[in-house]
């Protein structure tokens, strides 16, 4: 119960489609209106939570509908002239075109990983769509201009692009397929100097910024998907916050696949100067469709002295349905670099989604008593894939990380954790705890655990636990005695079960997280 | 036997000793007494050598020998012991093991010979019934598995194992029953001679009935600020500590 | 072409021209799966450091050096082994000396052994006993991304053969004195069968030394079969020089209700790369792999472990322990494989490494792969130093530094030494751990050969 909540994130009940309770919601609202204290807040949210469990009866995904909106589309396929199009219909400067057609060869020299333990059908590049935006006018003056269907989207998945629902207290940056769409709150931001902008905006408007830090963290060489991301990318969100400044919101990106037959090729950079201090949101959903979706991300994030960038994901893409069919294939490169002493990154991640997910956030802690710490609670269902873990690479001294990596898996499906933990030579004192827990809920699905230790200092420990298990019987009969039925009993030990990462999440995301969780397992139950 | 003088020490930046003096004879029983943070641990921990934080100042005497200048094994040698108030657990290392070579590093250091194995293990057995420890503890690993109460007999077995000169208890009665406490206070009186001194680090008054001091201390925020009888930590059982702060805040604001 | 299809020329070479030579020396069961070993060496190569499993070992300069000689043909020539004396020869046991990879032959069965036990030679007793060696030769050695296990289908001739017939126990153990002697480099390759029927019971120490300061690679394959009920126990005292290599692979199949043991106790060598396998194929049965490394130098000890769970109610514990001085690098890779249907599994597995120094380097991968719901699974990997607290406590009570750091050490090391039941050999252990730790020990007692460049 000891967390410390940023001032104006408490209001945010909006993210992700809360409509399905809404009564509850408003009453959450006035609550947080008429400033109650946290407490107060807290039991609301425990009758919520016993709301939210006898509330899922069916685990349906939410939004999976399709907005049906006027598309600006580059036909299918990949080659250089996509790519020079691409920039175009971006007004790049050449210095960036330049990049993509480098990024672009990288790729060509790249094969697919086969690293990981998924099974990943393969992926014809060439019927893909690698840029859809939905048609609107080049510049916008107001929320007016924007197409009402999108913003009705918008609404739908609970994300308010109007700025005059202040309550949410968080700046949005809402990118759909290619592009994004509207960013708010840009101006409040910008009176304390925050640059918070689409990432295409950063390109023309902030061209140094983006040039300096842009590709430091993953380069375009990395991997196969960041070369892919870096040829083709469409537009994404891009954060910078100068020296001193605490932002005093939560910032958020919210990505939508809308179109079909798309791929959505998003980067984020985030750029913390000295001792600054950023919480930063990430979500996301696609429709249902019977066809794999692909999705290519990078996320880069800079972090200067006593600077702390928090990154917080929900990911929530469209898992493909019971039988496998169709999903979101989510390859997605996440690494940050802990540059200055006492800097901090802190990654909160709860995968829900996709039917195939490849994603290791990563730290690399170069600063002196820098630290990384890596939560993370990732669900299977169904015929889900999931290879997802961290990296923790420490160079500086005393430097610090805590990897906490929960997993769930029910139905068909296969869950990894995959990890590395490095102490290079001059990390002395450098400290790591893992501890990697599996769930297993059936006896069908698999969960695996693959930690690599690499350990060059002797002044540093390093220490992992893991265990894997079925839900404890004797837990369920205690709660069974109690009157609590098999079904709610397997949600409640879940719920416990996940509560170390999802403690860590800002608090609208947790519930949000929470009931996610549940819908996710739903029917995996017997 | 011991002259502590001035004694300033540093943990990370921070001071936690601010010039302590002290000076104890051969035969006493001194009691350092202070509410907890006070800095009584550390004390202990300086004096047996442990290597943290820095000496800013300060000077301690020994037997004629300048004390920070000896590792923490030759001090044992010459005779400190530190009974831990959190002895530590080392999984592997047979108790049996421990004792003997600690014995017998000490022995050559006198210029005797090593203990046999037959005359060691009489000696154990002999010095078990001292602090009534079972005989299995002593087949254990050191500390592994002890319970609270059996990790505090161990320490004065180990204690009348060795018979140092000055035996240092830091808390040796936190976490004792009463029995367990008489058990222990009663081996620590069975070893006093008037060639030995002990200092007992207490945050009660209770050990001290079956302990009796010569000299009391009070410890508060690394200074010594009350000395005196045995009547001292009566006094303070019944006042409590805020008589002491109370007393030692007028001091530092008037 | 490149430096993988290099090998693979030259190891396939090396058969074609001297298949007759290897073949008239050997059993013709064992010729019979040679050439399809030479096929899928072919296919897999050597394995390298994109190996998932030998991604911390680097085998190259061992296999790219030149030896004088590649395998063995001949029956040994004993006299240089008569008078090796094995630390561990004291002990109450049955001994055989193997020299460079051959058994004594010629003489049949051990003498001494009591009924219904066979120990001897591999190929003789494939002519001997063509229906039992033919009923398990070649059928557990499997690791189909490892060339190493076909690279010795190919090339090796001889080995040792162990026969329990059902229900015999065997108090004293078997004791197998693997040395390794010639006066130019030379790769070794031996073939090992163990057979323990239903019921049966068999203690095995293997010991392996070289005797000369020569480059030594040894690869070795080991099957073991343990029937429904029975016990095996297997440990391994490896005490080789910094120029000589060990590759062991020991498969160990255990049936219904079976026990196994296998330990891993490795004080000096150049390379060693231990793979132990054990599948549980039975319902119940239970098996524990043990391991401690002490390495100095420039040593590098890889311990690889895989544990498979084919069968529901069975128990596995893994635990390695080692200590890393000086420049020496050392790698764990321990898989726990729980297969479907693999119910009420219980497994568990432990690595801890203490670095000794800074230059010292540690390589640790201990993996669950889950295919069952009903199990409980657990692991855990710790890279530190020793304990501060503990060794000033140790200090506190007079011990100077260095013995504390030995005791440390030792006690350390105890928690694997522990699991060995018999007491004689228990405290032999003990003893050569203790001298390893103080540094007293070298590759053999007898050793007057600097071979520490």
């Amino acid at each position: 119960m000891q967390r410390v909540y940023p001032k104006f994130c408490i209001f945010v009940c909006y993210l992700f489609g809360l409509n399905t309770i809404n009564g509850t919601i408003t009453g959450f609202h006035l609550l947080a209106l008429g400033g109650l204290r946290f407490n107060t807040m807290r039991e609301e949210m425990g009758k919520e939570q016993d709301k939210l469990i006898s509330k899922v009866t069916s685990g349906e995904y939410k939004y999976g509908f399709y907005t049906d909106i006027d598309l600006d589309i580059i036909p299918k396929g990949l080659n250089e002239d996509v790519i020079k199009q691409i920039s175009a219909k971006k007004q790049e400067p050449d210095w960036m075109l330049e990049f993509r057609l480098k990024a672009y060869k990288a790729w060509l020299g790249k094969k697919m990983p086969e690293w990981a333990h998924l099974n990943i059908p393969e992926i014809n590049y060439q019927d893909i769509v690698y840029y859809a935006a939905p048609k609107q006018k080049a510049t916008m003056k107001s929320l007016d201009e924007v197409d009402p269907l999108l913003l009705d989207t918008f609404n739908k998945l609970g994300i308010p692009l109007e700025e005059q629902k202040r309550l949410t207290g968080v700046a949005v940056d809402a990118v759909m397929d290619s592009v994004s769409v509207k960013t708010t709150f840009k101006e409040t931001l910008a009176e304390l100097g925050i640059i918070f902008c689409s990432f295409s905006e950063a390109v023309r408007e902030h061209p140094d910024l983006v040039k300096k830090y842009m590709g430091t963290v993953v380069p375009y060489t990395d991997n196969y998907f960041a070369a892919l991301n870096s040829a083709v990318f469409s537009d994404g969100s891009f954060c910078y916050i100068p020296k001193g400044v605490r932002c005093p919101m939560e910032l958020s990106t919210y990505f939508r696949i809308n179109a079909a037959h798309t791929g959505q090729f998003e980067r984020t950079l985030i750029v913390a100067e000295d001792d600054s201090y950023v919480s930063y949101l990430e979500g996301c959903t696609a429709p249902m469709r019977d066809e794999h979706q692909l999705h290519a991300a990078i996320v880069e994030i800079i972090v200067e002295k006593n600077a702390e960038v928090k990154y917080s994901t929900v990911q929530n893409w469209y898992p493909g349905d019971k039988e496998g069919k169709g999903g979101v294939f989510n390859f997605v490169t996440k690494r940050g670099i802990c540059r200055g002493e006492n800097s901090k990154i802190s990654w909160a991640q709860v995968e829900t989604g996709s039917a195939i997910t490849w994603k290791y956030p990563s730290c690399i802690l170069r600063g002196d008593n820098s630290t990384g710490e890596f939560y993370s609670v990732a669900v299977t269902n169904n015929h889900q894939q999931a290879d997802t873990g961290t990296k923790m690479i420490h160079i500086g001294k005393n430097t610090r990380s805590i990897i906490v990596s929960k997993g769930i898996s029910a139905g068909k499906s296969q869950n990894s954790y995959r990890g590395l933990v490095k102490m290079l030579k001059n990390a002395s004192n450098a400290r790591n705890f893992s501890q990697c827990d599996s769930l297993l809920l059936g006896d069908e699905c698999g969960a695996h655990t693959f930690p690599y230790i690499e350990v060059d200092n002797q002044t540093s420990i390093v220490e992992h636990e893991a265990t894997t298990s079925k839900i404890g019987e004797d837990q369920i009969f205690y709660c069974n005695q109690r009157g609590i039925s098999n079904e709610d009993a397997v949600r409640l030990i879940v719920n416990g079960y996940a509560k170390e990462v999802l403690n860590k999440l800002p608090m609208e995301f947790a519930v949000e997280a929470q009931k996610l969780l549940e819908i996710s397992l739903e029917g995996s139950v017997g | 036997m011991l002259q502590i003088v001035n004694l300033k020490v540093e943990i990370e930046g921070k001071e936690i000793l601010k010039g302590i003096s002290l000076n104890v004879k051969k035969g006493e029983i001194h009691a350092i007494m202070g509410p907890n943070g006070s800095g009584k641990s550390t004390l202990a921990s300086v004096l047996a050598g442990k290597d943290f934080g820095d000496i800013t100042e300060g000077k301690i005497t020994y037997m004629g020998k300048n004390l920070l200048e000896m590792a923490a094994e030759d001090r044992s040698k010459e005779g400190i012991f530190l009974g831990f108030q959190y002895p530590t657990e080392i999984p592997g290392v047979s108790m049996v093991n421990f004792m003997k070579t600690a014995l017998n590093e000490h022995r050559k250091y006198r210029g005797l010979e090593p203990l046999s194995s037959s005359d060691f293990l009489k000696l154990m057995r002999e010095k078990k019934d001292l602090v009534k420890i079972e005989s299995g503890l002593t087949n254990r690993s050191v500390n592994e598995g002890f319970s609270g109460g059996e990790k505090k007999r161990n320490e004065i077995f180990q204690m009348a194992i060795l018979e140092p000169k000055l035996a240092i208890l830091d808390e040796t009665d936190s976490g004792l029953d009463i029995d367990a406490l008489r058990i222990v206070a009663n081996g620590v009186n069975q070893l006093k001679t008037p060639e030995n001194a002990t200092i007992v680090i207490t945050h009660y008054q209770r050990l001290l009935d079956y302990i009796i001091p010569d000299v009391v201390h009070v410890l508060y925020d690394g200074k010594i600020v009350k000395t005196g009888g045995k009547e001292l930590a009566v006094e303070l059982e019944k006042k409590g500590y805020d008589w002491i702060k109370k007393d030692v805040d007028i001091v530092s604001y008037g | 072409m490149d430096n993988r299809e290099a090998t693979i020329k030259r190891f396939s070479d090396l058969l074609r021209d001297n298949r007759n030579r290897i073949e008239k020396n050997s059993a013709g069961l064992l010729n019979s799966f040679r050439e399809e070993a030479i096929k899928q060496f072919a296919e897999l190569g050597l394995p390298d450091r994109k190996n998932e499993s030998y991604k911390y070992t680097n085998l190259e300069p061992w296999f790219n050096a030149n030896y004088k000689s590649y395998f063995v043909p001949e029956a040994a020539d004993f006299r240089a082994a008569e008078n090796f004396k094995c630390e561990v020869t004291d002990l109450d046991s049955y001994n055989l000396v193997l020299l460079n990879g051959f058994p004594p032959r010629y003489n049949g069965i051990m003498a001494g052994l009591p009924e219904g036990i066979w120990v001897g030679s591999l190929t003789e007793a494939a002519e001997r006993y063509p229906g039992i060696v033919e009923k398990h030769y070649g059928k557990y050695a499997h690791n189909g991304k490892d060339g190493l296990i076909p690279l010795n289908t190919a090339l090796a001739s001889d080995g040792v053969f162990v026969y329990m017939e059902k229900g015999i126990t065997l108090h004293k153990p078997i004791q197998i004195i693997n040395l390794v002697h010639s006066d130019g480099d030379m790769f070794v390759q031996h073939r090992n069968l163990i057979i323990v029927e239903d019921n049966a019971e068999l203690p095995i120490i293997v010991c392996d030394h070289a005797l000369s300061p020569q480059k030594f690679l040894t690869n070795a394959v080991t099957e073991v079969y343990v029937g429904e009920n029975a016990h095996f126990d297997i440990l391994r005292v490896q005490n080789e020089h910094n120029n000589a290599a060990k590759l062991t692979h020991t498969f160990i199949h255990q049936e219904k209700s079976s026990h196994a043991v296998s330990n891993n106790i490795t004080l000096h060598g150049g390379l060693v790369r231990n793979s132990t396998y054990h599948r549980l194929n039975g319902e119940g049965a239970e098996c524990n792999a043990f391991g401690l490394y002490f390495t100095d130098r420039w040593q590098h000890v890889d311990n690889f472990v895989s544990i498979d769970h084919a069968s529901p109610n069975c128990i596995s514990n893994q635990l390695f322990k080692g200590v890393l001085d000086d420049y020496a690098t050392g790698a764990f890779n321990g898989r726990i494989l729980v297969n479907k249907g693999a119910q009420k599994t219980l497994a568990y597995q432990k690595n801890n490494t203490i670095l000794l120094t800074d230059d010292a380097k540690m390589d640790s991968k201990p993996q669950l792969e889950i295919y069952a719901d009903d199990v409980k699974c657990s692991h855990g990997a710790t890279i530190g130093q020793l304990d501060e607290d503990a060794l000033f406590y140790l200090r506190s009570r007079g011990i100077d530094k260095n013995e504390a750091r030995l005791m440390l050490m030792f006690g350390f090391a105890r928690e694997v030494i522990d699991n060995i039941h018999t007491e004689a050999l228990r405290e032999r252990i003990d003893e050569l751990v203790l001298k390893r730790l103080r540094g007293e020990l070298s590759r053999c007692t007898t050793c007057t050969i600097n071979c520490d460049k």
